[in-house]
C-alpha cells in the first residue's frame, strides 16, 4: 500500500494503514543509519527546504541529516534571517520558495495551520514540523517507532503522558497516533494545563485517551512514560506559581518511576528541562530513551521524505 | 494482471538440476569457498541464493556464507514510477570487504537491477571480486552486464514475461514464459 497523499500535516487523518507503512519504512532506514556509508541515491536531485520560524535544534538537524542521508539537497531557512524580518507574509514566502521549485517544504512555525495554508499554495510535498499547539506529526512517528522496537507492539500498552499537555503539539500527535494503533493513554498535569475536551478529538476505536487524576495514577502500571516540556516560551498566563512547585508535583523522578512497569521506558520529546519535569537520575538512567528517540527521528524522516518526495 | 501462459520453460526438477549444476561451477571457480559470499537480490533472488549455498554444502561440506540485497533505494526510475516501492531489509554480513561476492537473482533481463545491486554492495565495502548467477537470462540488456553462471537462456520477445514462481513464494515451484493478455 502506497502513501498516497502530498502532505504530511498531522497525524489526525492518517489511517491505521499509512502509519504502519511509515513506520515500517523508518525501520529499514534504521539499518541504513546503522551502515559505515549512510547515504544512498534516492533522492538525488530532489531539493528539501527547512523552513523554520521557531527555534529547533533537534527536529531541523534531523531533517537536514535525513534529506542529505537521501542524497537531496537540503536548504535551511530560519525567520530570523530571512525575509520575515522586512515584513513578508508567509503567503509570499511559500510561493517564492515554490518559484524555486522545490520538491520538499519542511515548516515550523508558530501558527497551528500554517503548514496547512501552505500546502494548498505549493506543488511541493508540505511536511509539517511543529504547528503552533496543533501537530507534530514526525516526533509521535519517532515516538512510535521507539515504543515499537522496544515493546515489540503498541496495541494494548499503557501509556502516561504528563506535563504541559495544553500547549504540547506532540502530545496531541502522540495522542492522535498512539490511541489509533490501540494503547491506552492517560494524561495527567497541572489542572491549569490539561486541555479538558482533547479526548473527544480522538477518533478511535482500539485505543483510548483519559485524564488521569494526578501523576500518580497516570503512571502506575503504565508501560510507558512521556514526559513532556515546560514550554517557558508559553507560560504568559502563570499556570503554575513556580518551577520548584513543578517539579515536586509533577516532575518524574524515581519514586514516581518506580510506580510504572518494572520494564517501562521513558520518553521526552526534547529539549528537557533537567530537575523540572524530569531529573537528571531518571533522564540519565537505563529507562530513558530520550537520545534513542533522537536516533529514530532521522530514519523517521528519511522515510517521510522517501514516501513523499520520491516521485514526480 | 491477466496473462497468458505461453510455455513451460523449466518444471521443479529443472530448476533444481540446474541449480545443482551452478553449485558446482561456483565450486570449480571459487577454490577457496571461505571467502564466498552468495547474496540474493530481493526477493527471489534470496530463497535461490539459501538453495546454492545447501547444493555446495552438500557437495563440498563447506558452508558458504548468505545475505540479501534489496535495491529500492538504488532504482534508476524512482522518479517515474508512480508509487513509492515497499522497501525491505538489506543484510549482509559486517564486513564484505576482500569477500568474493556471487550476486543471484531469478531473471536477467535489462541489467538494470544488477548496476544498482553493484553500488549498492560497493556502499558496505570493496569486495575482492563480484561474480553474477540467474537462474534465466533473458536477453534485450540496457547495459553492459552479463552473468557468470546461467541456468537456462531463453529467447524472448520485448512483450513476454519470464515468471519464476518458487514455493517460497507462489503455489508451486516452475519456470513460465507468459504474456500479458
Amino acid at each position: 500500500m502506497p502513501l498516497n497523499r502530498k502532505d504530511l500535516l498531522g497525524i489526525a487523518d492518517l489511517s491505521v494503514e499509512e502509519i504502519n507503512l511509515i513506520l515500517d519504512t523508518a525501520d529499514t532506514f534504521r539499518d541504513v543509519n546503522a551502515r559505515q556509508i549512510k547515504k544512498v541515491p534516492t533522492l538525488r536531485g530532489k531539493t528539501i527546504i527547512n523552513l523554520f520560524f521557531e527555534a529547533s535544534t533537534r527536529t531541523r538537524t534531523s531533517f537536514e541529516i535525513a534529506g542529505k542521508r537521501l542524497s537531496a539537497d537540503t536548504i535551511n531557512i530560519s525567520a530570523s534571517t530571512s525575509s520575515v524580518v522586512k515584513g513578508e507574509t508567509l503567503i509570499d514566502t511559500a510561493l517564492n520558495l515554490q518559484a524555486m521549485a522545490p520538491d520538499a517544504i519542511v515548516i515550523r512555525h508558530g501558527s497551528s495551520g500554517a503548514p496547512h495554508q501552505i500546502a494548498k499554495l505549493v506543488k511541493a510535498a508540505v511536511i509539517n514540523a511543529g504547528d503552533g499547539a496543533h501537530e507534530h506529526p514526525t516526533q509521535a512517528l519517532l515516538d512510535a517507532l521507539t515504543i515499537r522496537y522496544h515493546k515489540g507492539r503498541i496495541a494494548g500498552l499503557k501509556v502516561a503522558i504528563i506535563g504541559d499537555v495544553l500547549h504540547s503539539r506532540v502530545a496531541r500527535s502522540n495522542a492522535h497516533l498512539l490511541s489509533k494503533l490501540g494503547a491506552h493513554i492517560a494524561l495527567a498535569g497541572p489542572r491549569t494545563l490539561l486541555p479538558f475536551g482533547l479526548e473527544t478529538l480522538i477518533l478511535s476505536t482500539e485505543g483510548s485517551v483519559t485524564f488521569a487524576e494526578n501523576i500518580e495514577e497516570a503512571i502506575t502500571d503504565a508501560d510507558v512514560v512521556m514526559m513532556l516540556r515546560i514550554q517557558m516560551e508559553r507560560q504568559s498566563g502563570g499556570f503554575f506559581p513556580s518551577l520548584r512547585e513543578y517539579s515536586i508535583y509533577y516532575g518524574l523522578n524515581r519514586r514516581r518511576l518506580a510506580l510504572a512497569k518494572p520494564d517501562a521506558i521513558v520518553l521526552h520529546p526534547g529539549p528537557i528541562n533537567r530537575g523540572v519535569e524530569i531529573d537528571s537520575d531518571v533522564a540519565d538512567g537505563v529507562s530513558s530513551l530520550i537520545l534513542e528517540q533522537v536516533e529514530n527521528g532521522v530514519a523517521v524522516r528519511m522515510a517521510i521524505l522517501y514516501l513523499l518526495a520520491g516521485g514526480e | 494482471m491477466e496473462f497468458t501462459e505461453k510455455a513451460v520453460v523449466m518444471t521443479a526438477g529443472d530448476v533444481n538440476r540446474v541449480l545443482a549444476r551452478m553449485a558446482s561451477q561456483i565450486v570449480e571457480n571459487n577454490p577457496d569457498l571461505s571467502g564466498v559470499l552468495l547474496v540474493g537480490i530481493r526477493r527471489r533472488g534470496v530463497p535461490l541464493a539459501e538453495r546454492l549455498a545447501a547444493k555446495i554444502k552438500e557437495m563440498d561440506g563447506v558452508a558458504v556464507a548468505t545475505g540479501a540485497l534489496d535495491i529500492t533505494l538504488y532504482r534508476d526510475d524512482l522518479t517515474t514510477v508512480a508509487d513509492r516501492p515497499v522497501i525491505n531489509k538489506t543484510e549482509l554480513p559486517a564486513n564484505i570487504t576482500g569477500k568474493t561476492i556471487i550476486l543471484v537473482d531469478d531473471v536477467l533481463y535489462t541489467g538494470r537491477t544488477i548496476r544498482a545491486a553493484m553500488d549498492e554492495l560497493i556502499d558496505f565495502g570493496r569486495p575482492r571480486r563480484v561474480q553474477l548467477c540467474v537462474l534465466v537470462d533473458r536477453g534485450w540488456r540496457e547495459l553492459p552486464i552479463q552473468a557468470d553462471y546461467v541456468g537456462k537462456n531463453v529467447t524472448t520477445t520485448e512483450a513476454e514475461i519470464i515468471k519464476v514462481m518458487l514455493p517460497e513464494y507462489d503455489e508451486m515451484e516452475q519456470v513460465l514464459l507468459v504474456e500479458q493478455k
